[in-house]
């Protein structure tokens, strides 16, 4: 069993279309650099040059938001579910 | 009890214990229950704030027309107070809002324009602007960027929680403008900084996430995420179960995010050897009948709200 990773449509072009990826356990950010060098403008948008997440890209790892975890180096298990979103405005105001 | 005038019941809300929700019988876990603010949530706490202190400053006036980017609570505070202080008022509200938003905005003489549905308050919150820089009688207080939001938090709602509960250990409350969050996070880095500070963030459909581009992406200015020490994602699934939970076990009538803060505290609870979790309901389920959540089987229930904000 590997890792799911959900695509959010505004990055769904660089992954060819798809809803979801298969992603390797382990740290989150070597988990990246793979699908990286597969999907090379995935990286782009959800890395910024100095290889940190983009400001406006969320990350979950089972539904917990990793800037609040390890961040990148939020340790990712086999069978655990990886969500990339756009942080967008929400909730009820 | 006897006050002045209706503005004067806003915040002193009710710290009610929910303890058969508690999956851990050392967690103890509380609603503090913002539906009994005058007209229903919190955010009667942050209008108050926004304009007295925008009637201080001279910003304020007669002649101005207040104008705000909701998703319906605060343009519901809002009008409730403009009305009594005789401002106009116009709302930006997502086409999707319930009924009942509508409804309450307009009997305090509030006036509404719809924003798209499929682009959630993001779009509500474009539209606004572009009004206000096309039309200068209007004054955006603009809750997503005004420091008098938290600045209530910080104030009221942290201090009641403190005192009503000493012991408390954990606060979770949903992520909207991030107001209550950075305002009862603040007062707690400050007064208590062992109180672990958790977002429940409501995940919205799909196409709500469907920017142009990253570029496109919204973090509310006043959101200080340097007092959060967690944000879980709660899907409408999770959070309507959890609000029927709440009427069925509790007896507790709540809006659909008080369910994804029952959702997150659970989860903690789970985690804790022992503690005492405090979690926001930001309103009452009034507003909501309409959705007949509480009558419908989950999975429909949860369809039926995806798009609208809550």
């Amino acid at each position: 069993m590997s890792v799911k990773v959900n695509i959010p449509s505004v990055l769904r072009s660089a992954v060819g279309g798809s809803k979801s990826v298969e992603g390797q356990s382990g740290p989150l950010r070597e988990l990246l650099e793979n699908l990286g060098n597969q999907y090379p403008e995935l990286r782009e948008q959800v890395l910024d040059e100095d290889g940190q997440l983009h400001r406006f890209v969320n990350i979950y790892v089972n539904d917990e938001d990793v800037r609040y975890l390890d961040g990148l180096e939020t340790k990712v298990a086999e069978g655990d579910v990886v969500a990339i979103l756009p942080a967008v405005a929400g909730g009820d105001t | 009890m006897r006050f002045d005038d209706i503005s004067s019941l806003v915040g002193n809300t009710p710290l009610v214990g929910i303890q058969k929700l508690s999956p851990n019988p050392n967690v103890r876990l509380w609603a503090k229950l913002e539906g009994q603010n005058p007209t229903g949530s919190l955010k009667d706490r942050i209008a108050l704030k926004m304009i007295e202190e925008a009637e201080a400053s001279g910003e304020l006036s007669e002649d101005r027309v207040l104008l705000e980017p909701t998703s319906g609570n605060t343009g519901i505070s809002l009008a409730f107070l403009a009305r009594r202080r005789g401002y106009r008022l116009v709302c930006v509200m997502p086409e999707t809002a319930s009924k009942e938003r509508t409804q309450m905005i307009q009997l305090f003489g509030g006036e509404v324009v719809y924003s798209p549905g499929k682009e959630g308050s993001n779009g509500a919150i474009t539209m606004a602007q572009q009004m206000v820089e096309e039309d200068s009688k209007y004054l955006m207080l603009y809750q997503y960027g005004n420091e008098a939001n938290p600045r209530a938090h910080y104030d009221t709602t942290g201090p009641e929680i403190l005192r009503d509960l000493p012991e408390v250990t954990h606060f979770v409350a949903g992520l909207g403008t991030g107001g209550t969050l950075t305002g009862v996070g603040r007062f707690f880095a400050k007064n208590k900084p062992e109180v672990r500070i958790i977002a429940a963030e409501p995940e919205q459909g799909d196409l709500v996430y469907g920017l142009r581009s990253l570029d496109e992406g919204f973090i509310p200015p006043i959101l200080d995420q340097s007092v959060l020490h967690g944000k879980v994602k709660v899907n409408a699934e999770d959070s309507v179960a959890w609000t029927q939970a709440l009427a069925k076990e509790e007896g507790i009538f709540a809006g659909i995010s008080a369910g994804a803060t029952v959702f997150v505290a659970r989860r903690y609870a789970q985690r804790m050897d022992a503690g005492d979790i405090v979690c926001l309901f930001a309103d009452g389920g009034w507003k909501y009948l309409s959705t007949e959540i509480w009558t419908t089987q989950l999975e429909e229930a949860a369809e039926r709200v995806e798009y609208m904000p809550w």
